[in-house]
């Protein structure tokens, strides 16, 4: 338990924040991810590819807890899990998509399995019930400082080629039709976006967790969007919205020993919710 | 044979068989209906809905029953299909489970350290440590689940494939679709005991998706899809019994290579009926 | 021969989200007859067989089916709704289709029965379905599809076919192949066909009188006493022309110009 609670002195409160080294690796780690997320999110929900970041993300869970297992970094096997599943969906060459029945039950079928393979890794090394809460739910304790190096080097390299491709995959995005007639290589640009994407799940997912996914790398974009329509001030917002939403939800687990993910998926389910309906009054009173 | 002279493995025979069969009658329906999605998104349900009962000093069952009848008579009400794709629903679930974590955690320090795993087989299913009410209670309620499902299967079979019509010839849609909502959440609540509400997908849906990749033929693909069911359920069991390993894993992991072996299967007729 | 109407429509009204559709709808459609329907998008064609499949309740007058008020889920009714295709990947076989149209909304499950499975193989072998009848409903073409629909529809005994738009988003072989297998199982059962149609051409050689629903009200007769410019006219309320092509098609034009000039405006 922390020791003396927060007050409303909030330059005392960052140092207390700040005091233990975990918290300063969490709050490190937190930043790069909600970078990451709130950059790379905006994209998921332009591309409508939410449901692919939902599959990912599980299919992280037995990659994290492998890497447990075979003792190193649990992101690294979340990396390898996630850009391995990255691959095999661009090896089936569709979008994946839980429109179709059968595609959907495939899916389904594949997150069980992949679910319970974690499940059983854990089991094989003996893992506590905290450490499995840990993987589902997000943690702020254990991040280690190999984790942080690991992070930032995957924050850079997935940002700088965001930075990269930016330009041509919002086109391909919005337009794939025309983008391809003016020479746009949609097909690579649709593969390296999810080389991108199951990165930046791999590293999201020690925040937040296998489950909670939703809400740094799908609430905060989907809010900005339904905000802005302008590209720009779009990504700002989102980056700006994951970014409050981890380090209030840091510093509120801190301060309270609930788990983090239950304050990030709070403020983004309160945050999206509350522009939904402030779109929803504004669209009925507004059309003469 | 020693495995059935243990209580808990007969109980576990018993209530995991019922518990399948009713999951894959329903499963096929909730395939054919392109509902995958609304079974997930109600085992989500299900994990913050059996912390809350319990934490509010309920039975777990009562919270887990409750909670996804409930869910699925909102989401019948709304008319929705729930399909995974839409943000809104997955912010909204991500939520309910950030909740269920918030649950989890105000449970395990307001008791013993000990009781950390209530939420480990909530989500993970404990089908070998079933208390003798959850095994009455599980049997019953996958008997009488499969029992109505039957009774409703072929009005239930119309509306699902051939909606406009099945209304013209006098099939009552509305209430139909509602009372498979509500059998759909009370198969889910059921499967919560035997594979977890993580894994829901390994019981509910992959053994109608072999089904379905098997035969075209409706009723043929009902028994299948609850034999099959059934089937994993008990060879998990038996397997889990002889090596230490997780049951749900097992079931889920046996369930989803025959998913691979029927599409393969499926794949090669399909190529030998072309050439 | 006694003539017995099959469909009588008496200053029947309908409406649809409060708004009228149409009214004053009076219509006699004798037994075995090939009525085609037809008239511009939102005129209220497939609202006119939802009132006769008892679906949408009148909101005036009334509707007759072969003399009695029309109930839903009569027998004696087969309908084929205005749809797309069936997705691919629907793992149901055609014929299974066609035994849901038989007894598809009793309560519990199907059981074997000599009689209904003979019944549904004749009226697979009538549509000329029988080589595909086994195969996935989602695999078949349109063509394909559309006779397993018309099996299904007539596979309850029904004595009147109430089509929405069987012919849509088929290519031109097989809106002919369809509509001379809608005129014959018309001609030798002595179904009556109400088929709704937005173009006229496919049907033209085979139907044995047109309803032409326009402006809120409905017009029959005669194809060649209908589809013309001052009948037209005076239904739609707006000017319209109707040209027959060198090769016997009809053709319906509309003139779309707004009113840019209006006297009051002054």
């Amino acid at each position: 338990m922390p020791e003396p609670g927060p007050s409303w002195d909030v330059v005392a409160d960052i140092q207390l924040l700040l005091q233990f080294h975990f918290m300063q690796n969490a709050f490190l780690a937190g930043t790069l991810v909600a970078l990451l997320a709130g950059t790379a999110g905006y994209f998921v929900v332009l591309r409508g590819q939410s449901f692919a970041a939902h599959m990912l993300s599980q299919v992280g869970f037995p990659g994290a807890a492998a890497g447990v297992l075979v003792h190193v970094s649990p992101v690294l096997g979340l990396i390898v899990f996630c850009v391995g599943a990255a691959v095999g969906i661009a090896a089936i060459g569709r979008e994946v998509d839980a429109g179709q029945r059968l595609e959907s039950a495939a899916i389904g079928s594949i997150l069980a399995f992949s679910l319970g393979l974690g499940f059983l890794f854990v089991r094989l090394y003996g893992g506590s019930a905290q450490g499995i809460y840990a993987f589902l739910f997000g943690t702020i304790l254990g991040i280690t400082d190999r984790d942080v190096q690991l992070t930032f080097a995957v924050a850079l390299v997935t940002i700088a080629s965001l930075a990269a491709i930016g330009r041509p995959l919002m086109f391909a995005s919005v337009d794939p039709d025309v983008a391809q007639a003016r020479g746009v290589p949609v097909r690579m640009l649709s593969l390296a976006f999810l080389l991108i994407l199951a990165l930046s799940v791999a590293i999201t997912v020690q925040i937040v967790g296998t489950l909670l996914i939703f809400a740094l790398l799908v609430a905060p974009a989907a809010s900005a969007l339904q905000l802005t329509a302008r590209q720009g001030r779009g990504i700002a917002l989102s980056v700006a919205l994951s970014l409050a939403f981890t380090w209030l939800g840091l510093a509120l687990a801190y301060f309270t020993n609930v788990p983090v993910g239950f304050f990030i998926t709070t403020l983004a389910f309160v945050f999206y919710l509350a522009v939904r309906l402030v779109k929803t009054r504004r669209t009925v009173v507004a059309p003469a | 044979m020693s495995m059935l002279g243990l209580e808990f493995m007969r109980n576990a025979f018993m209530a995991g068989g019922c518990i399948a069969l009713a999951a894959g009658l329903v499963g096929y329906f909730v395939v054919l209906r392109n509902q995958v999605f609304t079974a997930d998104a109600l085992g989500h349900v299900a994990f913050t809905g059996g912390l809350g009962g319990v934490l509010a000093g309920l039975n777990l069952l009562a919270g887990v029953f409750g909670s996804c009848i409930a869910v699925a008579l909102a989401i019948g009400a709304l008319g929705g299909r729930g399909r995974g794709r839409d943000i809104a629903i997955g912010t909204v679930f991500a939520w309910v489970l950030g909740v269920g974590a918030l649950f989890l955690s105000l449970y395990t320090t307001a008791r013993s350290a000990a009781s950390g795993t209530l939420g480990v087989s909530v989500l993970f299913g404990s089908i070998l440590g079933l208390q003798p009410a959850q095994v009455v209670v599980g049997s019953l309620t996958g008997i009488a689940t499969a029992v109505v499902l039957l009774l409703i299967a072929r009005p239930l079979l119309f509306l699902s494939v051939d909606p406009e019509v099945a209304v013209a010839r006098g099939v009552p849609s509305r209430a139909l679709s509602a009372l498979f909502f509500v059998l759909v959440a009370v198969t889910v609540a059921e499967s919560v005991q035997a594979v977890g509400a993580l894994l829901i997908f390994g019981l509910m849906v992959t053994p109608a998706a072999v089904a379905q990749n098997l035969s075209t033929r409706p009723w043929v693909g009902m028994a299948l899809s609850a034999g099959i069911a059934v089937a994993v359920v008990w060879l998990g069991l038996v397997v889990a019994f002889y090596i230490a390993l997780p049951a749900s894993f097992l079931i889920t992991g046996l369930a989803f290579v025959l998913y691979l072996a029927s599409h393969l299967a499926r794949r090669m007729s399909r190529i030998g009926r072309l050439a | 021969m006694r003539i017995l109407g099959a469909l009588q429509l008496d200053h029947a009204a309908a409406r649809l989200g409060g708004r009228l559709i149409w009214t004053e709808v009076d219509l006699e459609v004798q037994e075995g007859e090939f009525v085609a329907i037809l008239g511009p998008n939102g005129a209220g064609k497939s609202t006119l067989l939802k009132a006769l499949l008892g679906v949408v309740p009148l909101a005036e007058g009334s509707v007759r089916v072969f003399g009695r008020p029309v109930r839903r889920g009569s027998d004696e009714i087969g309908y084929l709704p205005q749809r797309r295709r069936f997705d691919p990947d629907l793992r149901i076989r055609a014929v299974d289709l066609v035994r849901l149209g038989l007894d598809g909304e009793r309560w519990g499950m199907s059981l074997p029965s000599p009689a209904k499975t003979n019944r549904v193989a004749e009226m697979v072998e009538l549509v000329g379905a029988a080589a595909y009848q086994d195969r996935p409903i989602g695999e078949l073409s349109g063509g394909e599809q559309q006779r397993i629909l018309i099996a299904q529809a007539l596979v309850s005994g029904a004595r009147m076919l109430a089509l929405d738009e069987p012919l849509e988003s088929l290519d031109l072989n097989n809106q002919q192949a369809i509509s001379e297998l809608i005129r014959s199982i018309c001609q030798t059962r002595g179904v009556t066909v109400l088929l709704v149609a937005h173009d006229i051409n496919p049907i033209l050689p085979f139907v044995d009188r047109v309803v032409y629903v326009a402006g809120g009200h409905v017009l029959s007769g005669k194809p060649q006493e209908v589809i013309r410019t001052e009948t037209l006219t005076a239904l739609y309320g707006t000017p319209v022309e109707v040209l027959h092509t060198s090769d016997g098609r009809i053709v319906v034009v509309g003139q779309y110009e707004p009113v840019t000039h209006h006297p009051d405006d002054h």
